[in-house]
């Protein structure tokens, strides 16, 4: 019994990264950044509007939160469309009572189904960021370029023509890609990616179409991750918010500023026993001086002009 | 598969040796407790060949959530965890994807800088031993060894499997090539003999159950909890330790631990094991090394006469 020779190979063991889309670089080396009015955070609240088809395909999986049971699973399809129907308008009300604007991912499906939420997003001049067709269209290898890219061009165009805003972010359904994903994008005029959960701050990917960025949307500080994967409480969930805002904080102090990325499902963080954490949370640290509340996009344009 | 090897019902690697009635095990300076923390830091690859036996990610290639999350620590994470580590004073004892030294040495030096030990956790985390023929298994000691001594000047003194992966053969090899001890068997808080068929050889405690993923990833504990959790484990051997000496590893992971949520719970367990007496700070090779001069043969002999009763 033995393994393919190239199993003991090595081609790419070499100094950075065993792949060209970014550079090697280590967070404390790198040059401070100052945010607007001097502030130490800027805080990236990201809601994500989902549609979990009710025949979600497990293609190549189901999408964390997609259905579980035999078909029809009316359980998690009216769970998941809770948070369109009745928690993001919950949510919504913490944030306008905290003054804090969103960027708010969404499906091209929302768009095509539920108008209205658009409408109030857009009302808020909260930012939209691109969030795939549904959650039963995910990017990943192997994943034909064609289909990939109508994939990519349908969520884009619709986000834009329903919206009328430039949609310039892009959040991959299950933050799952294929190996062409930030090309596609990248070629459809996107300017960041929120699905790569690798750093604490905005850094550089090579695509073919140029030179576009990843935000770091949290994975961890993420309601779906901590109540949902982790089955942490809802008091857990505040004291991870705060512990992940006073780290942050302190970082900045010495090291320039930096990003507190907050991931919201309104059908998790929604519902009436949740609103109120998710409210205490983001209480405790809009309560805070030099926290600037801003969008994905704006973050990045400040972020680069110091570059 | 025609030539599966038959599986054995024991691993065949120690003997039955109950925790009580043992030889006294004592520590420099009359120490209850050997305290080491062993952070791993680690290459995963978004494209490796792939292993018959095990995949390399959850989802298909490129796992872009999975991989991103491990390349966090290298980033982000590794330099917190280590200056966490620096302001209680314990050096790291480094449980290493030897190929990191290729990819980041700036994380290496800043570790040799430190006084820090390195031992080997295989070339990457996505090449596993299984299935390995014994050529291939010395290839990759070998290359651990020359590669640790070319960029740390220090021949590696332990070993914990690639992504805990072995074949039967890997202590006997092991010990064959000098190295003293492994970190993989999780049956013991005391140092403990194993068989090999030439020389000597020991298991020394690296807790999966104090390890940062067993506790956030497969236990899914919360961050507070981890600290309480760290601190329960160092009071129950501190207490024993009282009557013979025990060991605590904190095994790390920076992807895991260095999470700004996280790192303070580090910090909170760190501080309260370090201002305790009679807690001696130390590494892998110090413990093993300690052991060898002054318990093994005791260790071997008990172990015989507990098993020829």
């Amino acid at each position: 019994m033995s393994l393919p020779d190239d199993y003991l190979q090595y081609p790419k063991r070499r100094h950075g990264m065993d792949h060209d889309r970014y550079q090697w670089s280590m967070l404390h080396e790198r040059k401070p950044v100052t945010w607007p009015g001097g502030a130490r955070i800027a805080l990236w609240v990201v809601p994500a509007l989902e549609f979990f088809p009710l025949d979600q395909p497990a293609k190549p999986f189901k999408a964390p939160g997609g259905m579980v049971t035999p078909y029809p699973d009316l359980r998690h399809y009216t769970l998941r469309d809770y948070g369109n129907r009745v928690g993001i308008f919950r949510v919504m009300k913490v944030l306008d009572g905290l003054g804090i604007r969103a960027s708010v991912a969404v499906n091209a499906a929302i768009v095509e189904r539920y108008p209205f939420l658009i409408e109030q997003v857009n009302e808020r001049g909260w930012e939209l960021i691109a969030g795939g067709v549904d959650m039963g269209k995910l990017h990943y290898g192997g994943l034909a370029i064609g289909e990939e890219t109508a994939q990519v061009r349908h969520a884009v165009t619709t986000l834009r023509q329903a919206s009328g805003q430039e949609v310039v972010g892009w959040l991959s359904p299950a933050r799952s890609e294929s190996e062409n994903t930030l090309d596609l994008i990248a070629a459809e005029g996107i300017q960041y990616v929120c699905d790569w959960n690798n750093d604490d701050m905005p850094y550089a990917l090579n695509t073919t179409h140029g030179t576009i960025y990843s935000m770091p949307h949290s994975h961890e500080i993420d309601d779906q991750t901590i109540m949902l994967n982790y089955h942490h409480s809802e008091q857990s969930f505040v004291d991870q918010v705060k512990d992940q805002f006073d780290f942050l904080y302190r970082e900045a102090a010495e090291a320039g500023g930096r990003i507190m990325a907050i991931t919201i499902h309104p059908w998790m963080s929604g519902q009436p026993h949740r609103i109120k954490a998710l409210e205490s949370a983001l209480a405790y640290v809009a309560g805070h001086d030099g926290v600037w509340s801003a969008t994905g996009a704006e973050i990045l344009a400040s972020f680069k002009e110091q570059q | 598969m025609t030539d599966t090897p038959a599986m054995k019902s024991d691993p065949g690697l120690y003997d039955y040796w109950p925790y009580v009635g043992r030889p006294k095990l004592t520590w420099p300076g009359g120490a209850r407790v050997a305290f080491w923390v062993a952070p791993n830091i680690e290459y995963y690859e978004l494209d490796p060949p792939i292993n018959p036996s095990r995949a390399p990610w959850p989802r298909p290639i490129p796992d872009v959530l999975t991989y991103a999350q491990r390349d966090y620590g290298n980033r982000a994470g590794h330099w917190r965890m280590m200056e966490v580590m620096d302001r209680f004073g314990v050096r790291g004892s480094v449980s290493l994807n030897v190929a990191l030294c290729e990819h980041h040495p700036e994380i290496i030096e800043a570790c040799v800088e430190r006084d820090w030990e390195f031992f080997s956790h295989g070339i990457y985390n996505t090449r596993y031993c299984y299935g390995m023929d014994e050529a291939q298994e010395r290839a990759i000691i070998e290359d651990a060894l020359e590669t640790v001594e070319k960029h740390t000047n220090q021949r590696i003194a332990g070993w914990l499997a690639p992504a805990l992966t072995h074949t039967e053969r890997t202590m006997d090899l092991l010990a064959e090539y000098g190295i003293l001890y492994t970190c993989d068997l999780f049956c013991d808080d005391q140092p403990q003999p194993v068989k090999v068929k030439k020389g000597r050889f020991i298991g020394i405690p690296y807790s999966l159950e104090m390890n940062d993923i067993i506790v956030y990833n497969v236990q899914l504990a919360a961050p507070r909890r981890y600290a309480d959790m760290l601190k329960a484990n160092f009071d129950q051997l501190y207490e024993e330790g009282a009557e013979s000496g025990t060991v605590m590893c904190i095994p790390l992971h920076a992807y895991a631990v260095g999470q700004p949520h996280r790192i303070e719970a580090l910090a909170e367990a760190l501080d309260y094991i370090t201002g305790h007496d009679d807690v001696w700070i130390t590494t892998g090779r110090e413990i093993a090394e300690w052991y060898y001069e002054h318990h093994y043969d005791e260790a071997v002999a008990a172990i015989a006469a507990h098993n020829e009763r």
